[in-house]
């Protein structure tokens, strides 16, 4: 059945030099066939081989297609390569865990404990309480404590308020651990996998952000917190330093901080102002390693430097990527930490969510060493296909639910 | 006071004493941080375009200002005067605010005012404007490759270069962005 075609006319050509012919679109790009003249644009056709009559299955109804809200030509001209690229991606994906022996696991997505973080607000969902997962770390967690090693989850997370170009409120999140093993095996796996994905839609590990190809296979960029601010923003930061000397320092690098007074806001005005762009001028794809404490989250402290965290992201022309911890595993210090977030999300008035109390005790019981790593794959299929808004991979966006 | 969720397009700010409209505006947020808006804003006084980051938390002051459609009246001294075409009310700004084209405006021209605290700050003119030729020297044959132009007065009293073959009464658009012709219109 290699001359099946089946699909929809999108032009009719009646005259010139391709009169009789007319454009399909099918599922795997847009042929030309010939027409007896009975089809319009917008028909749904088929033909059965080679020598066969173009057979109209389904008559367009409306006249003048493509009119521009109908959901194939919204889908087909903007996105349905994409979608098929992304399907193939999701496949090399999954082929890049199977061979490092991980399990895929799913965990629930409607938790009665989200994530903490300071900056992210859950969406409310299910029987109270109950909301949508801002990310699936804290159940996957709770895997390693029963002894799983290596496991992987493709999810989708919802986190309120987070429109724009890099973000959707509802996106697509790959997480994986690694119990027993420490950071850089992290490292590895992320640029391996960047890699892989690249390599199986393009044919070579390459990327784009805007017209700027990236070489995703050669070896990434590594910088530290301190030195990326130091060289780009000006600004001397060592992560135990009490935050209006901080302030001090970023003002006196000629940086609007406004109204900010707890460390980590100061820290991200420099940051947002100084270093991202910084980071999309970058010819390479880069990790920065090495977070100060204030920004620790979930991860565990430098066995060397007390100051510092076990911590990289991940950023191709500065696109934020990945985010991955050297996990923090004790109880203790862990519920310490959630008590922080709770008194800081108190303070600035956003919503107190409770504790996850089935993780904290995971934790007693005990969690091997471990660490794992979150990443937009929204994001990873933006760089792979050179899509400069999130809106392009995703098959519908939130306005088009 | 607006916060980072009012942040549109042409929104008005004060800032530093002076006001803005937003022109572009994109949202950035760190992966464990607060959200910024990254938002480029106009200086309605000077045109200049400056970038702030808002962080999710930050005010922005409204500013007072107000687009009103006045027709231009007539010319007084250095003073040019509107009508307001709504309340008739009447007001005088000064040439120099108007700029380099101050020279394309005729009796009756439809403009828009911006008011800062209820003073006249800016005029904007329709972004063409339809003028009469009213002198010009007839063209020469000679060079007829590429562009060749001449100097030709309007009825206003600006001079724009034109097309070599135009002469006195034909009527021609101008663009008062570029202050330059765009083309001859038909008159009907």
């Amino acid at each position: 059945m290699t001359d099946a075609v089946r699909g929809r006319v999108v032009a009719v050509d009646r005259a010139g030099a391709r009169a009789g012919m007319a454009l399909v679109r099918t599922a795997r790009g847009d042929v030309e066939v010939k027409h007896a003249g009975d089809v319009e644009p917008g028909d749904l056709v088929r033909l059965a081989g080679r020598g066969q009559p173009l057979e109209r299955v389904r008559p367009y109804l409306r006249g003048d297609y493509p009119t521009p809200d109908t959901e194939l030509a919204r889908l087909a001209r903007r996105r349905l390569g994409n979608l098929v690229a992304r399907g193939k991606a999701m496949a090399a994906l999954r082929g890049v865990f199977a061979a490092r022996d991980f399990v895929e696991v799913e965990t629930p997505l409607i938790v009665k404990a989200p994530g903490l973080e300071i900056h992210l607000t859950a969406i409310p969902a299910g029987p109270a309480p109950g909301w949508l997962i801002t990310s699936p770390e804290y159940q996957m967690k709770r895997l390693l404590a029963a002894g799983m090693e290596r496991i992987y989850q493709v999810c989708k997370c919802f986190r309120a308020e987070e429109e724009g170009a890099h973000h959707a409120s509802e996106f697509t999140m790959l997480e994986w651990y690694r119990a027993w093993e420490n950071l850089d095996a992290i490292e590895a796996d992320v640029c391996a996998l960047v890699a892989e994905v690249a390599r199986a839609v393009n044919g070579e590990p390459i990327v784009s952000v805007g017209n700027r190809r990236f070489d995703v296979g050669a070896p990434w960029m590594r910088i530290t917190v301190a030195e990326a601010m130091r060289r780009w923003a000006g600004v001397e930061v060592a992560g135990d330093e009490p935050a209006p000397v901080l302030a001090d320092r970023v003002r006196a690098a000629g940086i609007d901080i406004g109204t900010a007074t707890a460390w980590d806001d100061i820290f991200y005005c420099a940051f947002v102002e100084k270093v991202d762009p910084a980071l999309a001028a970058c010819d390479r794809p880069v990790l920065l390693v090495d977070w100060p404490v204030p920004l620790g989250a979930l991860a565990r402290r430098k066995a060397d430097d007390p100051r510092l965290v076990e911590r990289f992201e991940a950023y191709v022309g500065g696109i934020e990527l990945a985010n991955a911890f050297g996990e923090l595993v004790d109880p203790l210090e862990q519920r310490a930490r959630f008590e922080d977030d709770l008194a800081a999300r108190r303070e600035r008035g956003r919503e107190v969510y409770p504790l996850d109390e089935k993780l904290l005790a995971a934790l007693t019981e005990g969690l091997p060493p471990s660490a794992g790593v979150a990443l937009g794959v929204d994001r990873l299929m933006m760089i792979v296909l050179g899509a400069d808004h999130i809106r392009d991979v995703l098959t519908f966006t939130s306005a088009e639910r | 006071m607006y916060d980072t969720s009012d942040i549109r397009k042409g929104l008005k700010v004060l800032m530093d004493g002076n006001p803005f409209t937003i022109v572009e505006f994109q949202f950035v947020k760190p992966g464990k941080g607060a959200a910024f808006t990254r938002t480029k804003f106009k200086n309605l006084l000077t045109g200049a375009v400056v970038e702030r980051n808002i962080r999710s938390g930050e005010k922005l002051e409204p500013a007072n200002v107000e687009e009103r459609s006045m027709q231009f009246l007539y010319k007084e001294g250095e003073d040019l005067v509107f009508m307001d075409e709504s309340s008739f009310e009447q007001v005088s700004v000064r040439a120099e605010m108007v700029g380099e084209n101050a020279d394309l405006m005729k009796d009756n021209l439809p403009c828009q005012v911006l008011f800062f605290n209820d003073r006249p700050v800016d005029v904007s003119l329709p972004t063409f404007v339809l003028l009469e030729i009213t002198a010009s020297e007839p063209g020469v044959r000679g060079d007829t490759s590429g562009n060749v132009t001449k100097p030709a007065t309007v009825e206003t009293g600006a001079t724009i270069h034109v097309p070599i073959f135009l002469k006195i009464g034909d009527l021609i658009k101008i663009d008062t962005r570029t202050h330059s012709y765009v083309e001859r219109i038909n008159k009907s």
